[in-house]
C-alpha cells in the first residue's frame, strides 16, 4: 500500500517518544531535578551526560524524558477532554439537526473556534493560575468544537442512511441511535483527528510552558527547557538543540501517522482510491 | 539666541556623521514605572527615571552613596540637634516657569508626612515637628527629637520638592527642577526627557534622553547586541555579559546596589513561624551555589539584611553556613523529620526565578518540597506583598539602609519582636557615630539569630553600555539612573 508510507516513520518516531515517557518512569540517567552547579553548561557526549547539561548542571537527557512524559500526557488528557465533551455535543446537533440545540451548540462552537485557541489557553492560565492542569483544561477548551463539528459533520451524513431510518422504525430514541449506531461509524475518523489534536496538543503546552504558563518548575517541560535556554544560545546550544529537536520529532511523527491513519481508516479517501 | 541654537543645531547636523560626538542617550531599564509621582509610591522603577534627572530634594545620593546638598545650598544644625536651617540654591526655577521658593519645599514635606500623606517611605518624616518659612530662600525643619539620619532620609527620591501648582498632574506629568524636563511617556515603551535650558546647576551635556523599558532577558539581549539602546542599567542577563565584555563595542561595569537579595519567610504561617525551622531552611541554602547558578557569579554573599559596603556591617554568614545535615537534624528536633511542603512564589527578576529553582532544589534534598509559582510583579505585590498569602519568596530590597523594615511587625515577612522595635526607635535618636554602629550591629544579629529570612547576597548591578559613554553610576546607592553627568566622548 504505497498511500501509508508514511505510518512507518511516524509509528517509529512516536514509539520511540512514547518510550522515552515510559522508561522515565523507571529509569532516567540522572535525577532530573538535581541542582549541581559545578557540572553545569557540560558539552553533550562528555563524561557523563550524553546530552550534555544545562545552566544548572541539570541532566539534558533526563529531563527530556521527563518531559516527554509531561508533554505526552498533557497532550493526551488535553484531547480526551476535547473528545469526551466534544463528541456527545456534536452528536446532539446532529440529531437535533435545525433545531435550537442544534443552532444554539454550532453557534457557541463559532464563538470559541472564533478565537486563536493559544490566546485562550493564555487567557485560561492566566485567570485560573499557571500549571499544567490549567494548561490541560485550556488545551482541552479549544479541542471541544474540533471534535463537536466534526462529529456532527459526519453524523449528519449518517442520518440520511436506511439502516437509520430502519433503527427508528424499529422504535429506537436519538440517544440510542447516535450511541448505537452513529458513534461506531464515526470512531475511524475521530481517532484520526485526535492523532492531529494530539501533536497541536503537544505544541501547544509547549508554547505555554514557553511563555511561562504552562507545566511550573521543578517539573521539566520542552517548552520551559526552550525559553531557558534563550539567552545562553551562543555558548551553550545544546541547551536548545536538543528540547527543539525533541519537540519537532514528536509532531512530525504525529503528523505522519495521522496522515498514514487517514489514509487507512478514513471511509472517504478509502472510496475515492477504489 | 534661536539663531544661534539653529546654527549649532545645524553644524552639529553637519558634522555628526564625522567624529562630533552624540548628544542623545537610550537607556533601557527592565521595569516601567506605574506612574510618574516619586512620592506617593513604593515602585523603584519611578526613581529609576526620575530620581535626580527630573526631581531633586534638599540634599541628594551622590554616586558613591554618600549624601551631598542638592537644592539645599547649605545648612546649620542647631546645638541641641533640633532644628535644621536650610538655604536654598538661587535661581532654581521648576520645569514650568514658576520659582522654587521655601514655600515649594514646606508644601512638600508638609504633604509628605500630613495624616492621609500616601508616601510610601513615611517614617523618614515623622520626627518632623514643624515646618517653618524663614523667606523665600530658607527654610527651617524643626525636630521633635533628634536624628542622625535626618539629611541622609532628605536625600531619598521619596522626599523630592515639588510644586503645589504642578501636584495635580504629576502622575502623568511629572514637573521638578532637575536639569531634565519630562518630554513623553508611550506607555509600555519609553519615557522621553528633554534638557532644561534654565537648570540652576550645570547644565548637562545630553540633550535629550529616552528611557525603554525591556524585562525580558532575551528581548534585553537582543536590543543591546543590535544597538537599539546605548546603554542598560540592570541588565537582566548577567549569562550573557562574557560576551559583551569580549566585544570591543561594549563596556560592561558591575556595581554594587543597596540590594540585599533574600529568601523572605511568611513568619506568621506554620510551621515557618517557629525559628528552628527557619534556621534549618537558612542551613539548607547554599549561598554560593546560588550566586554561581542564578547570577554567575555576580554578588556577595550576605549573613543578615545591611549592605557589606557599609561601615557599619557585621559578617554574619557564619550563623547560616551551608549544612543540610543540620538543616535535617533542625526539621526532626522540630517534628518535621519527613519535611513539610510551603509554596515559593516568584516574581519576574531572573535573580528570584533562577535562583528559585535552585533554592527549591537545595530545600528538597532536606525533604522541604516547595510548590513554585511564577508571578508577575503587580500579582506579587497583591498576593506577597499586600496579601501575605505566601511561605517563601525571594526579592531584592533595593532601598538604602532599610533595616528598620524589621521593626514593622505588620510588613510583608510578619517579624513581630518588640526589642528589635525598641532597638530601632532608639537607633533614630541617636546621633553619635559610634554608637550607632554598635546598635546596628545588634540589630543586624538579632535579625540574623532569629533568622527572620534567609539572607542569600548583595545584588550587583551590570551596566552594559556601549563604548564612548562616560559618567554612568557604576554602584547604585540608591535606585536612581542618574544620567546628569553623563556625555559621549
Amino acid at each position: 500500500m504505497p498511500r501509508s508510507k508514511n505510518l512507518i516513520p511516524g509509528a517509529v518516531l512516536t514509539a520511540f517518544f512514547t518510550a522515552l515517557a515510559l522508561i522515565s518512569f523507571v529509569y532516567t540517567p540522572h535525577d532530573h531535578t538535581t541542582v549541581d552547579i559545578v557540572n553545569r553548561f557540560r558539552k553533550p557526549l562528555g563524561g557523563d551526560f550524553l546530552l550534555g547539561t544545562d545552566h544548572f548542571g541539570r541532566d539534558i537527557l533526563s529531563m527530556i524524558m521527563v518531559g516527554a512524559r509531561i508533554s505526552i500526557a498533557v497532550a493526551v488528557v488535553a484531547v480526551g477532554v476535547g473528545m469526551v465533551a466534544g463528541v456527545p455535543i456534536g452528536l446532539a446537533a446532529a440529531a437535533n439537526k435545525g433545531g435550537i440545540l442544534d443552532e444554539l451548540i454550532m453557534r457557541v462552537n463559532d464563538l470559541v473556534f472564533a478565537f486563536p485557541s493559544l490566546v485562550i489557553a493564555i487567557l485560561i492560565t492566566a485567570v485560573f493560575g499557571p500549571g499544567a492542569f490549567n494548561a490541560i483544561i485550556a488545551i482541552g477548551i479549544f479541542n471541544i468544537p474540533v471534535f463537536a463539528r466534526l462529529t456532527r459533520g459526519a453524523a449528519l451524513s449518517l442520518w440520511q442512511r436506511d439502516y437509520i431510518l430502519a433503527a427508528r422504525v424499529a422504535g429506537k430514541g436519538p440517544v440510542r441511535i447516535s450511541a448505537e449506531h452513529i458513534l461506531p461509524n464515526i470512531a475511524n475518523l475521530l481517532i484520526v483527528q485526535g492523532t492531529t489534536q494530539f501533536s497541536l496538543g503537544i505544541i501547544a503546552e509547549a508554547g505555554l510552558s514557553y511563555v511561562g504558563l504552562g507545566t511550573q518548575p521543578p517539573a521539566p517541560s520542552w517548552g520551559r527547557m526552550l525559553a531557558d535556554s534563550q539567552t545562553m544560545i551562543l555558548f551553550a546550544p545544546h541547551m536548545a538543540l536538543f528540547p527543539g529537536l525533541a519537540i519537532v520529532f514528536t509532531v512530525l511523527g504525529l503528523n505522519l501517522m495521522g496522515d498514514a491513519l487517514r489514509d487507512i481508516l478514513d471511509p472517504r479517501i478509502r472510496r475515492d482510491a477504489r | 539666541m534661536t539663531f544661534l541654537r539653529s546654527v549649532t543645531t545645524a553644524a552639529a547636523v553637519l558634522l555628526a556623521g564625522s567624529a562630533l560626538a552624540k548628544s542623545n542617550l537610550t537607556i533601557a531599564i527592565q521595569l516601567e514605572p506605574p506612574h510618574l509621582d516619586p512620592t506617593s509610591a513604593a515602585a523603584g522603577a519611578i526613581d529609576s527615571v526620575l530620581y535626580s534627572n527630573v526631581f531633586e530634594g534638599l540634599t541628594r545620593f551622590a554616586s558613591d552613596g554618600s549624601v551631598i546638598p542638592g537644592l539645599a545650598r547649605s545648612w546649620e544644625i542647631s546645638e541641641n540637634g533640633l532644628t535644621y536651617t536650610f538655604k536654598l540654591v538661587e535661581g532654581a526655577k521648576f520645569h514650568d516657569g514658576t520659582a522654587l521658593t521655601a514655600d515649594d519645599v514646606k508644601f512638600s514635606l508638609d504633604r509628605a508626612r500630613a495624616e492621609d500623606s500616601t508616601n510610601a517611605q513615611k517614617a523618614l518624616f515623622s520626627l518632623i515637628a514643624s515646618v517653618d518659612v524663614i523667606d523665600a530662600a530658607t527654610v527651617r525643619v524643626t525636630l521633635s527629637a533628634p536624628n542622625g539620619n535626618f539629611l541622609f532620609n532628605m536625600a531619598w527620591g521619596d522626599a523630592v520638592i515639588l510644586a503645589p501648582e504642578s501636584i495635580e498632574g504629576i502622575r502623568q506629568t511629572p514637573i521638578g527642577t532637575g536639569a531634565f524636563r519630562f518630554s513623553k511617556w508611550v506607555q509600555g515603551d519609553r519615557i522621553e526627557l528633554v534638557r532644561n535650558d534654565d537648570y540652576w546647576g550645570d547644565a548637562p551635556a545630553l540633550d535629550a534622553v529616552t528611557f525603554r523599558f525591556i524585562s525580558d532577558p532575551t528581548a534585553a539581549f537582543a536590543a543591546m547586541m543590535a544597538e537599539d539602546i546605548d546603554a542598560f542599567a540592570g541588565f537582566p542577563a548577567p549569562e550573557t555579559l562574557p560576551q559583551f565584555e569580549a566585544d570591543p563595542r561594549f563596556n560592561v561595569i558591575v556595581g554594587s546596589t543597596e540590594g540585599e537579595t533574600i529568601l523572605s519567610i511568611n513568619n506568621k504561617m506554620p510551621p515557618l513561624n517557629n525559628v528552628n525551622i527557619r534556621k534549618a531552611i537558612a542551613h539548607a541554602i547554599d549561598r554560593q551555589a546560588i550566586i554561581d547558578g542564578a547570577m554567575f557569579g555576580l554578588g556577595t554573599p550576605i549573613g543578615t539584611h545591611f549592605a557589606p559596603h557599609n561601615p557599619a556591617y557585621v559578617d554574619l554568614t557564619g550563623n547560616s553556613r551551608y549544612d543540610p545535615e543540620l538543616a535535617r537534624q533542625l526539621l526532626a528536633e522540630a517534628g518535621f523529620a519527613d519535611g513539610f511542603t510551603t509554596t515559593l512564589k516568584l516574581p519576574p527578576p531572573s535573580y528570584a526565578r533562577r535562583g528559585g529553582e535552585i533554592i527549591a532544589a537545595q530545600l528538597r534534598a532536606v525533604g522541604i518540597k516547595t510548590e513554585i509559582s511564577n508571578l508577575e510583579w503587580a500579582q506579587w505585590l497583591e498576593e506577597v506583598f499586600r496579601g501575605k498569602d505566601y511561605g517563601l519568596t525571594i526579592v531584592s530590597h533595593t532601598e538604602p539602609f532599610d533595616i528598620g523594615i524589621y521593626a514593622r511587625p505588620e510588613y510583608y515577612f510578619q517579624y513581630d519582636n518588640a526589642d528589635f522595635r525598641r532597638l530601632i526607635a532608639d537607633l533614630n535618636l541617636e546621633a553619635d557615630p559610634e554608637k550607632r554602629a554598635a546598635m546596628l550591629a545588634t540589630a543586624q544579629t538579632m535579625i540574623s539569630e532569629d533568622y527572620v529570612n534567609g539572607y542569600l547576597f548583595q545584588l550587583a548591578t551590570p551596566t552594559v553600555a556601549k563604548a564612548g559613554i562616560k559618567g554612568l553610576w557604576k554602584d547604585a546607592p540608591t535606585q536612581a539612573t542618574d544620567l546628569t553627568g553623563v556625555s559621549w566622548e
